[in-house]
């Protein structure tokens, strides 16, 4: 999948959650006061999968998960690394 | 998100839920009574769920579970919950820790204690609630500081299910980062515990307080990232709360079925109780909430083997629907069986007693309708504030 298909992805994935939000790309979803640990692991199940692969440990920092830009970035590593090393979906 | 449920689950499920009835009726319902009063689950009981290779349908059998896929966990956890809740709750905090297990821990963790949660030789338990943190999981006062090449954990957890003999304590504790979660070794002699008795449900489910006084856990004890509990914590207790849900339907299940037997051969006013329009209301209510939580069980079961992130509001809404018309369900149980029905023999008087405890475990009422409120608001563009709760 390529960068541009996962951020399209990622932000109808936000906007449907958040409806009326006036998301952008740089938009620290979590200082808005609407989202709560139970959207931090739809997030993480959602990006699971999009991309058929595991968000490991060292990647679960929220910080991750704040912005679009932050997601996408985090799609990136996990698409290369999976590039480099196949993994299987739990 | 929207989901097509294009068969039939209750149709499909029926090999399935007939072996875990069976069970049940064989091996748990006949003396459920017994550990009520005893205030444990007796080993042989314990072993024949070993033996029956039910410990581990969390799991996908290609790392050692039952692989029948998160529906099915949930039927067992309906039929568990139907004969014991008590049993069905050690399954429930079972589940949580071992998919904790699987899901995060690290290689060296999955190699020691993988194989023993699975058979069900080591039991898990889950430390998160404390004297002043429960469902305000940021309030937590357990800490685990850096020592050596690990931590050192010191703090008291209270109400932990199993308590009195889990082997493996899924801990959750404040670190520099924020809250981090651990597996701590039950055996570590800084792990102490006191036996809680005389509780109102769950009697049988040998909870404990647990105390950590100077536990050193090596670093690879932490499982996900230091400060990523919260979002874990949502994990775990969406496996938690869709056991609880389960289990609840049981409960229904079971008013039912004993509501249905009284009311047959009971006689009053010339005739048996079932010919009397206002119990039949009674026995109506059960059985349509019996169906109904049963079908949001079932949604929230497809959506996670569908891997799908919609599973853990559907969960969240089985779980009150469900625990809300358990408790529902064994009040009218309870009045439909009349004095017979208060008597410390009672099976209804015992799932009255469970079903109270399941309005509070894995997200109380007031936490899921704070959540269940939020969402339905942010999914229809009226945002409330969502802050940090569970």
């Amino acid at each position: 999948m390529m960068t541009d298909e996962i951020r399209t992805e990622l932000r109808q994935f936000v906007e449907r959650r958040f409806a009326g939000i006036e998301l952008t790309d740089d938009l620290d979803i979590f200082s808005l006061g609407l989202a709560n640990s139970l959207f931090s692991m739809e997030l993480v199940l959602f990006i699971e999968q999009l991309l058929k692969t595991q968000v490991p440990n060292q990647e679960l920092s929220l910080d991750n998960f704040r912005t679009i830009d932050a997601m996408v970035d985090l799609a990136d590593r996990l698409t290369a690394a999976d590039r480099r090393q196949p993994a299987e979906l739990g | 998100m929207s989901v097509q449920l294009s068969r039939p689950a209750a149709t499909v499920r029926v090999p399935a839920r007939a072996r875990f009835r069976a069970f049940v009726d064989e091996v748990v319902t006949p003396s459920a009574a017994g550990y009520d009063r005893l205030g444990a689950i007796p080993p042989e009981v314990l072993d024949a769920v070993s033996a029956a290779g039910l410990w581990a349908a969390v799991l996908p059998r290609a790392r050692g579970g039952t692989g029948t896929g998160m529906v099915d966990f949930g039927v067992l956890h309906e039929e568990v919950g139907r004969g014991c809740s008590s049993l069905r709750s050690m399954l429930t905090v079972h589940s949580m820790v071992l998919y904790a297990l699987d899901r995060w821990g690290s290689p060296s963790l999955r190699e020691r204690w993988l194989e023993p949660m699975v058979s069900g030789q080591v039991l898990g338990g889950f430390c998160l609630t404390e004297p002043d943190a429960g469902s305000d999981i940021a309030a937590l006062r357990t800490t685990a500081r850096p020592s050596g090449t690990g931590y050192q954990i010191d703090g008291l957890k209270q109400w932990t299910t199993g308590g009195q003999c889990a082997g493996l304590l899924l801990t959750f504790a404040r670190t520099e980062r924020g809250i981090s979660v651990f597996l701590v070794d039950g055996a570590d002699p800084g792990v102490t515990r006191q036996p809680v008795e005389g509780m109102l449900g769950t009697r049988a489910s040998m909870l404990a307080h647990v105390r950590f006084a100077d536990c050193r856990v090596d670093a690879d004890a932490l499982i996900g990232a230091e400060g990523a509990g919260l979002g874990l914590a949502a994990g775990v207790l969406d496996i938690g709360r869709y056991s609880v849900a389960c289990g609840s339907v049981g409960i229904i299940q079971a008013c039912l079925e004993a509501s249905v037997r009284h009311a047959a051969v009971r006689a009053q006013g010339g005739g048996p109780l079932r010919q009397h329009q206002l119990i039949q209301q009674l026995i109506t209510k059960m059985a349509v909430d019996a169906q109904a939580a049963r079908l949001l069980c079932e949604h929230a079961g497809w959506l996670k083997d569908a891997s799908d992130p919609a599973t853990l509001a559907a969960t969240c809404r089985a779980k009150y629907f469900a625990s809300t018309a358990a408790m529902r369900a064994a009040t009218d149980a309870v009045q439909i069986q009349g004095a017979s029905g208060c008597g410390p023999e009672a099976d209804v008087a015992r799932y009255f007693r469970d079903a109270k405890v399941m309005e509070i475990i894995e997200g109380s009422t007031q936490i899921l309708e704070m959540l269940i409120a939020d969402d339905a608001c942010q999914r229809l563009g009226a945002p409330m504030t969502g802050g940090g709760t569970i």
